[in-house]
């Protein structure tokens, strides 16, 4: 009996225990500080839909040996490419939202593409050197939002004429669009029932590409190269098909994210959205060389179960407002933490 | 004519600099004088801070993104310095000294981090200056005032607590530029921070040559080999990133001293990130870096940085155009610069095993 209780911990991890403890502390704390924990489920619940495209996108790539994938942020402005067009181009309400995902697919396509011959290039470096990439073109994206010629004036500064506003309401367009979709309450939790199905439809899809022969492959590629190799697989092709999959559900992952949170974030925001969603899958028991879906759902719950409730109760137990480095500490000590673990290292 | 090639494609990034920079500079129109007397102010302003990141490199640890955590702790020793209304020459070395221990403490901590995850030291160090950039704001925000005392309103926030976004020194501004200065034809040439400098270059030519410094080298070719010839890998390789925190602490209160300001919560890290830039701009590379590449990566990348905001409002027309484009070269040198190191270990990697195939053969025949 022993042994079996330590061999689910053990399986659990204890780091994960010690999170899912601190959170159940933090929800039994939740009625003496007045916050009902109706609210907080609600909110993560909520931020799970937004979130779960993004911390997905990660899977394919730790799968074909990729890493961590640090460079969200250059896969995330393929998206803000489809939705800035997409507005531009005069689609309104929710055919906006489908002409942005259309718009934006060949786009991740495009850096997908060049995104996976670089990081071929630089096979055992990828981690470091996307971050960096990513960081590269956000900073060329944001003169491009300024130089592009956009013209609509609902994305465009009012007072010069040109260059795109940093934030843009989407109220008008697809703000919760698949959020508001069947949204019903349980016990005063409020469930995005859209949103929850579209991440659950494009994860089955990952899922079920994973069991493919091509998904396969891909797994083989990541855990045992040499192996690969033999087996007759192109494992430059496979990578490349592995940084594309992963470019596009990031590109609707941001798209998805923005119907929920209601503004279209450009410029310097992606910056700050690689960390959340690298801790996130790895809060969810996922390595820097293993991952699955069910990491993925475990991951982006607890992650916002911390980031979202934290903040909120103590700040209304002791009038203390730390969310942000609540979130900073959290995100980078989970990632930190990963990386200074032992990883079976592939047999070369 | 080969060996030409060689040397393009070896200082590539430099070379670029150099062509970009001979463009702008036109273009801005800014006058000799001026740009020397910029230059200079900044060459002072940074080198100190780069040269910190050049132990790690010689001991195989890459780029010290932890080197923000020295920032930080410079930062802490001259938040209280300045709260205890010290002034003048004896503030700076007080914050110099003040700032050893918690350098040696954040040092030891990310030297031991580094060790847990060989080969992948440059994006841990990366993670750990986030990480500890939490820690730091945690320090800031809420621990400075209910725990540590301070008492001037000049620097606590007004709700009681807390640090101000930006926390001034102007009573200490440039005390040690200042001091055995004098101006040559317009142009300020601060005598004591450049000796200090020169001090610090002589300590790391010395320190290359003491026994310490050949086990560190030793660890960075390779650390096996270096373990089995009797050399404390693990110790050493903390010592490197002691050393390195220690100084960068050193580097941002003479930073500091000059900009004569900092913001609270985002100096550290941009002083990282453009201290990793400037140094590979002068043609440092993650595994060799040069005093050399030190100073002309400081002239260079500063002199882009003077000249960036003017020539994109130039060119462009909108001020905000070369403000971004100064931050996408800073990122963009630092992404060029390491995936050329990854491929050129790739390529050395194949170019042992072709050998090695060689040898093979002829042994056969």
């Amino acid at each position: 009996m022993k042994e079996r209780i330590k061999n689910i911990i053990a399986e659990f991890g204890i780091s994960r225990l010690i999170i899912v403890g601190f959170i159940l502390f933090m929800f039994a704390l939740a009625p003496v500080s007045g916050n009902k924990i109706s609210t907080l489920l609600s909110n993560v619940a909520n931020r799970f839909a937004w979130n779960g495209l993004l911390v997905l996108s990660m899977v394919p790539m730790i799968h074909s040996g990729c890493g961590l994938n640090f460079g969200l942020p250059l896969e995330i402005e393929a998206g803000l490419l489809g939705v800035t067009i997409a507005i531009e181009m005069g689609f309104t309400g929710n055919e906006a939202f489908l002409a942005a995902l259309t718009i934006a697919t060949p786009f991740a396509i495009l850096f997908g593409t060049l995104y996976g011959f670089l990081l071929n290039k630089i096979k055992g470096g990828e981690m470091m050197i996307a971050t960096y990439v990513g960081f590269s073109a956000v900073s060329l994206m944001c003169i491009g939002w300024v130089m592009l010629p956009f013209k609509n004036p609902v994305i465009v500064w009012g007072y010069t004429g040109k260059g795109l506003r940093t934030m843009i309401s989407i109220e008008n367009y697809y703000y919760e669009v698949l959020s508001g979709f069947l949204r019903f309450k349980l016990f005063g939790v409020t469930i995005p029932t859209g949103a929850i199905l579209f991440f659950a439809l494009i994860a089955f899809g990952i899922w079920a590409f994973l069991h493919t022969k091509t998904g396969t492959a891909m797994t083989a590629v990541g855990s045992n190269p040499t192996f690969a190799k033999a087996a007759g697989i192109n494992i430059d092709r496979i990578r490349m098909l592995s940084v594309i999959l992963s470019t596009w559900i990031a590109a609707i992952g941001i798209i998805n994210y923005q119907q929920g949170f209601g503004y279209v974030q450009l410029y310097t925001a992606p910056y700050s959205m690689a960390m959340p969603a690298v801790a996130a899958i790895l809060l969810g028991g996922a390595s820097v060389n293993k991952a699955s879906i069910s990491n993925v759902i475990i991951g982006t719950i607890l992650y916002q179960a911390i980031v979202t409730t934290t903040p909120n109760v103590i700040n209304s137990l002791i009038n203390l407002d730390i969310s942000d480095v609540i979130r900073i500490i959290v995100s980078n000590g989970v990632i930190l933490f990963a990386l200074t673990r032992k990883i079976e290292e592939p047999k070369k | 004519m080969k060996n030409i090639i060689e040397f393009l494609k070896k200082n590539i990034v430099p070379i670029m600099f150099i062509i970009i920079c001979s463009i702008c500079v036109p273009i801005s129109g800014f006058s000799v004088t001026y740009m020397i007397n910029e230059v200079m102010t900044r060459l002072t302003r940074n080198a100190f801070l780069i040269l910190s990141l050049l132990i790690p490199i010689m001991a195989g640890m890459g780029l010290n993104f932890g080197m923000t955590l020295g920032a930080m702790a410079g930062e802490i020793a001259i938040v209280l310095v300045s709260d205890w209304q010290i002034w003048g020459i004896p503030a700076i070395v007080l914050a110099c000294i003040f700032s050893i221990p918690i350098s040696i403490l954040l040092g030891l901590f990310c030297g031991k981090m580094l060790n847990m995850a060989k080969s992948r030291e440059m994006v841990t160090s990366y993670i750990i200056s986030f990480f500890m950039n939490g820690i730091y704001m945690l320090l800031m925000l809420y621990a400075m005032g209910p725990i540590i005392p301070i008492k001037h309103t000049s620097i606590k926030l007004p709700r009681g607590y807390g640090i101000r976004n930006t926390v001034s020194m102007l009573n200490n501004r440039q005390c040690i530029d200042n001091a055995l200065a004098f101006s040559v034809g317009g142009v300020k040439i601060p005598v004591l921070t450049l000796l200090i400098i020169a001090a610090m270059c002589l300590f790391i030519i010395w320190f290359r040559k003491t026994k310490l410094g050949q086990d560190m080298r030793a660890v960075g070719q390779d650390m096996e080999v270096a373990r089995s010839a009797g050399i404390d890998v693990e110790k050493t390789r903390i010592i490197a990133m002691v050393i390195s925190t220690v100084m960068a602490g050193f580097g941002m209160v003479l930073y500091v001293q000059n900009l004569s300001s900092f913001s609270t919560y985002s100096s550290h890290s941009n002083v990282g990130m453009f201290a990793i830039a400037a140094l590979l701009v002068g043609g440092a590379s993650v595994d060799k870096a040069s005093i050399g590449n030190v100073f002309l990566g400081v002239i260079l990348f500063h002199t882009l940085f003077i000249v960036a905001p003017t020539v994109g409002t130039k060119i462009t027309g909108d001020s905000m155009v070369g403000e971004y484009f100064r931050v996408f070269i800073s990122y963009a040198v630092i992404t060029i610069a390491l995936i050329m190191y990854e491929i050129k270990k790739r390529q050395q990697k194949s170019n042992a095993g072709k050998l090695l195939a060689e040898a093979q053969n002829k042994e056969e025949q």
